[in-house]
């Protein structure tokens, strides 16, 4: 595999699904970090085939991991510290997710109402599926 | 403080006591009518809806409450661009409850997030209309003496109908309710409602495409309005609208007993020769309207009520 230096402080989004990467790039803010971000495109998963990857040279406080569990739950967190994997976290699924997507409705009020924040609630967990607080459409 | 956004923010419980409240209010309507003295009732209407309009100004204006409001949003501040959550801050000020409706689903549960006054969803869109289902709850339990053990025939447009959907969602909650969903295949029950609350619940339902099928067994029928635009092609509308019309010849096969509910205003649906009829109890159902209304307004002022 194509090696992109070692982290040796910071962590790892691992088992993103591959062609993934670039929208939990932007959904997480990522353009707007100072520190060092390597992005890694169809890597070789024994779970998945094929994976993506992110790699951020910073502390965990730098991302909103309930964003990334609203996005995909199975992705998994590792934690690095002086070059070795201190922890390794799981995602779950955010109760309300605030401002990370926009209700599609056209009749919801979100789309006239002033400086609304757009939240979505998980109404399912089995099937992930979460409702726009207002009017209730599926994300 | 209490709103009232949508029909299943009440308990069995609490729906209970207010429908008991509605029907005592029913039966001596006279004993109530100072009980809302001093008080101002806000109908903030985006919309115009006359009907469920005059429904909440009457039932304030029976309790001895006062009104006041507007009724489209070209005669209110939103016409300027006000926001709803300025707008019912700025209403708080002057009434003591608003009724609300609005093109826009949800607006009323952004005005109950800013507000100080109770605020009832008087329908938001296509989402929901909690004061017409109660109307609907009402009506069935004067006439009807409850809910178990019912039949009810849910008729017409069954797709976007959002009052059918409230109406099923409620009715759930009690025991050995049985639906007869009455539609052109176009205008079936959404698929969420299915299986979502008929199916996870283990309710029986059949979908059938004839109301003359349906009609012989059912203790409810409850008729909306099938429009001919929601058809894919004109043929399809003109083989099966006379399917979902209620006439004379059809109350024919229907029982003695049977109830015909509709949530007005209609259009050629139920035959005029129909409400001779006295099973026909949709005007029965616009005056229950405005009691259960008062019922309501009087819970969520919570007044002292007379003894
Ligand atoms: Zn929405």
């Amino acid at each position: 595999m194509l090696n992109v230096g070692k982290l040796e402080n910071g962590f790892v989004i691992d088992h993103i699904k591959a062609g993934k990467c670039m929208d939990i790039y932007n959904y997480l803010g990522l353009g707007k970090l100072d520190c060092c971000v390597a992005i890694i495109k169809n890597a070789k998963s024994n779970k998945m085939g094929k994976k993506d990857i992110i790699k951020i040279d910073g502390g965990l406080d730098l991302v909103d991991l309930d964003i990334l569990g609203f996005i995909d739950d199975n992705i998994t967190i590792n934690v690095i510290k002086n070059g070795v994997i201190t922890e390794k976290k799981t995602l779950s699924l955010p109760k309300t997710v605030t401002n990370v997507i926009k209700c599609k409705n056209p009749r919801c009020i979100t789309q006239i109402e002033q400086e609304l924040d757009n939240v979505f609630i998980l109404t399912d967990e089995k099937n992930h599926i979460y409702r726009c607080k207002y009017c209730e459409e599926k994300a | 403080m209490k709103h009232l956004l949508s029909p299943l923010d009440l308990s069995v419980d609490e729906l209970d006591e207010l429908l008991r409240l509605a029907s005592d209010i029913a039966a001596d309507p006279a004993r109530y009518s100072e009980c809302c003295h001093g008080k101002k009732l806000a109908t903030l209407f985006y919309e115009p809806s006359t009907r469920t309009r005059l429904s909440f100004e009457a039932a304030m204006l029976n309790l001895g409450g006062s009104v006041l409001g507007f009724s489209s949003a070209d005669s209110s501040s939103a016409s300027k661009g006000e926001s709803v959550s300025d707008t019912i801050r700025v209403i708080s000020c002057y009434a003591d409850i608003c009724a609300m409706r609005h093109p826009k689903e949800g607006a009323p549960l952004v005005a109950s997030m800013h507000s100080s006054i109770p605020v009832i969803n008087a329908g938001d869109g296509g989402h929901q209309h909690p004061t017409q289902t109660l109307t609907d709850l009402m009506t069935i339990k004067e006439l009807k003496g409850g809910f178990d053990n019912l039949t009810i025939g849910l008729c017409g447009d069954l797709k976007f109908g959002r009052t059918v959907h409230s109406l099923i969602q409620s009715l759930v909650r009690y025991n050995n309710v049985k639906f007869v969903l009455i539609s052109p295949r176009e205008l079936r029950v959404p698929s969420y409602i299915l299986s979502d609350v008929l199916g996870a619940g283990g309710h029986e339902f059949i979908e059938v495409e004839r109301l003359e099928d349906a009609i012989p067994e059912l203790d409810i029928l409850y008729m909306t309005r099938v429009q001919r635009e929601r058809f894919f092609n004109e043929e399809e509308y003109m083989r099966m609208k006379g399917f979902y019309i209620l006439d004379n010849a059809k109350m024919k096969l229907a029982k003695d007993d049977m109830i015909v509910l509709h949530p007005l205003p209609r259009v050629n649906e139920i035959s005029v020769e129909v409400d001779n009829d006295p099973r026909a109890c949709y005007f029965k159902q616009a005056q229950f309207g405005v009691y259960v209304r008062m019922a309501l307004i009087l819970k969520l002022l919570e007044v002292d009520l007379p003894c």
